[in-house]
């Protein structure tokens, strides 16, 4: 074999190799194409399949309707309470996360020196790494107990498992992620702004809270858009917290369900292949899905936007 | 707000009065912590014993304990682990070394970003409706660690990708001009020098999936284990399941054993999270 032909060999060789790492690749694209054909093809048979009364689901009596009982007669699905349940738990969680996470991105970014920084940063990585489940417990087996105690002191009503609680958990299980999308988006404001805002007589509180974070704004909406869908698709937490009650309420001390602890509550059942129930939890988890990524398009567009900025 | 008006000294107390209530949501923050760890050792302690780490689930709090669970936790990762990061690595590779700019390409690059996004309980359901109906396989190992592939191959490939990005341009410059073709560049130079980052990458997606509880129960459901699983085409339960099968339990010893099983999660939680740390600086060292 001539060198000429040897590297004619090589060359198919190195070709055909290239070709594979390709086609391992589209694993990604064959994921989501699963991922859609499944929610789909699953939801069709979900508005196709018979209940048990006869009669088929129709989407707007799927979408709005305010009565989710699929498990019992007379079935009703109605997605609305479990919507609620979802949004209501997110609401809490997202008001927690911002403050909490706001203020620990300005304190890190602005305030914090170089030492602090390093054992805050070590602790809200581990704040991030510690399993829902886990969370969930503490919900049930430290807050819960705390929000009873000072909701009975005043007389008031609550069932142990609450909203409030999953809610106030969740804020925190998202706080590290809100705040270190804050904090990156308050860094890369430039220094030249923060040396204006002191020349002019400024004081840091108001460098930090008139001038870094108006102008960092755009990443910081990111941080909490993102974390309103981290919210939304969590599933621990409002499974072992917030209850199985599907509830058209927007009180945070009742019992409710969120989408996720449906799927939860029917994939525990095993449910047989084909039945109503199976396709139920594929038509919530569509809807899960949509939810979820237009919001993540949403939050990444802005964090792209504020790194365009500067 | 009119803090033109505000005097010099009523400005400086307002800025050391901001500063400390920053400074209390980060300590709002450490106590939660802290009381989260206090909370379940102080539970879990009294359960947390050889008895328990060596003992099947009982009806009996007394007798109840974590094995099916551990083995099957170790059966799902070793196999998720086995899968994934070839596939992780061979993903990076092509897309920071061989994709040219293509409307293709990008898509995947932006498609990979998006699956990240995409909640664990979908992928389970999703799991579900592809290995154990659709290909017929069951609620068995196999099922699980294939559906765990799915779940953290993005968070893989984005550490790979990042770990490959670091390798200075001047490694593929020098190869490259000692006459490697772009092949022999990547696979003996580039890929060699990025693995250290990438370790660190692998090391973390693990233990997210470790602590994984949604997809899994969706692929394996409420079973009742007592034995141990011998292949990947046998039932199992996971750590976090047997967990959460514990906190949902109404007496309060259930509580206790939930809180055990925890303790053992995060220590190996800790520890893996602790070898990545030390992997991570021991070949910054080196370099």
């Amino acid at each position: 074999m001539d060198y000429t032909e040897f590297t004619k060999a090589r060359r198919f060789r190195e070709r055909f190799a290239i070709n594979i790492l390709r086609s391992i690749a589209m694993i990604s694209i064959l994921t989501t194409i699963a991922i859609l054909f499944f929610l789909f093809y699953e939801t069709f048979n979900f508005f196709t399949n018979e209940m048990e009364d006869g009669g088929f689901v129709k989407p707007w009596e799927f979408l709005f309707g305010t009565k989710w009982t699929p498990l019992f007669k007379p079935q009703s699905f109605g997605i609305l309470p479990l919507v609620a349940g979802t949004l209501l738990v997110t609401i809490i969680a997202v008001i927690v996360a911002l403050i909490l996470g706001l203020s620990i991105s300005v304190f890190l970014s602005e305030y914090a020196p170089e030492n602090i920084r390093r054992i805050i940063k070590p602790i809200l990585e581990v704040l991030a790494g510690i399993p829902t489940v886990v969370y969930g417990y503490f919900a049930l087996t430290f807050v819960t107990p705390i929000i009873m105690n000072i909701v009975g002191s005043f007389g008031g009503n609550i069932i142990i498992f609450n909203a409030l609680s999953a809610g106030l958990v969740m804020g925190l299980m998202i706080t590290p992620m809100v705040s270190t999308i804050s904090e990156d988006a308050l860094i890369s404001v430039p220094q030249s702004l923060r040396d204006a805002s002191y020349a002019m007589g400024a004081k840091k509180f108001q460098t930090a809270f008139r001038v870094v974070v108006p102008a960092a704004l755009s990443g910081i909406s990111a941080s909490v858009i993102l974390g309103i869908s981290r919210a939304i698709g969590e599933t621990m937490i409002v499974t072992i917290a917030a209850g199985s009650t599907p509830n058209f309420t927007f009180n945070p001390l009742e019992s409710i369900q969120a989408m996720t602890a449906f799927i939860v509550q029917i994939s525990l059942g095993e449910a047989p292949h084909g039945s109503l129930e199976y396709n139920t939890i594929f038509a919530v988890g569509l809807l899960l899905f949509m939810m979820t990524l237009s919001l993540n398009i949403f939050g990444k567009w802005l964090v792209s936007k504020y790194s365009e900025n500067y | 707000m009119k803090t033109e008006k505000l005097s010099f000294k009523r400005r400086t107390r307002i800025d050391y009065f901001v500063n400390y209530l920053l400074f209390f949501s980060v300590v709002i923050a450490f106590i939660t912590l802290a009381s989260l760890i206090i909370d379940i050792f102080s539970d879990g302690w009294k359960w947390f014993d050889w008895q328990f780490f060596n003992s099947y689930p009982s009806r009996k709090p007394e007798l109840a304990g974590i094995k099916a669970a551990f083995y099957g936790t170790i059966w799902v990762m070793s196999i998720t682990a086995l899968l994934s990061i070839p596939i992780g690595i061979s993903t990076a590779l092509y897309l920071e070394m061989f994709a040219d700019d293509s409307k293709f390409n990008k898509f995947i690059k932006v498609n990979i970003s998006n699956l990240a996004g995409v909640p664990s309980i979908i992928y389970g359901i999703i799991g579900m409706a592809i290995f154990v109906e659709f290909f017929q396989m069951g609620r068995v190992i196999l099922a699980g660690a294939l559906t765990m592939t799915l779940l953290i191959l993005p968070i893989i490939i984005i550490a790979s990708q990042e770990a490959i990005k670091q390798v200075p341009s001047y490694y593929m410059d020098a190869a490259l001009a000692l006459g490697a073709t772009k092949w022999q560049a990547v696979v003996k130079v580039i890929l060699p020098q990025s693995i250290p980052g990438m370790v660190s990458g692998f090391i973390l997606a693990m233990s997210r999936a470790i602590g994984e509880s949604a997809p899994m129960i969706a692929i394996s459901a409420l079973v009742y284990i007592t034995f141990l699983p011998e292949g990947p085409l046998d039932r199992f339960t996971v750590m976090p399941i047997q967990i959460y099968n514990w906190i949902s339990q109404p007496q309060d010893d259930f509580r206790g054993i939930a809180a055990a099983g925890i303790i053992l999660l995060l220590i190996m939680l800790l520890s893996l999270n602790s070898l990545a740390i030390f992997l991570r600086d021991y070949f910054q060292r080196r370099n």
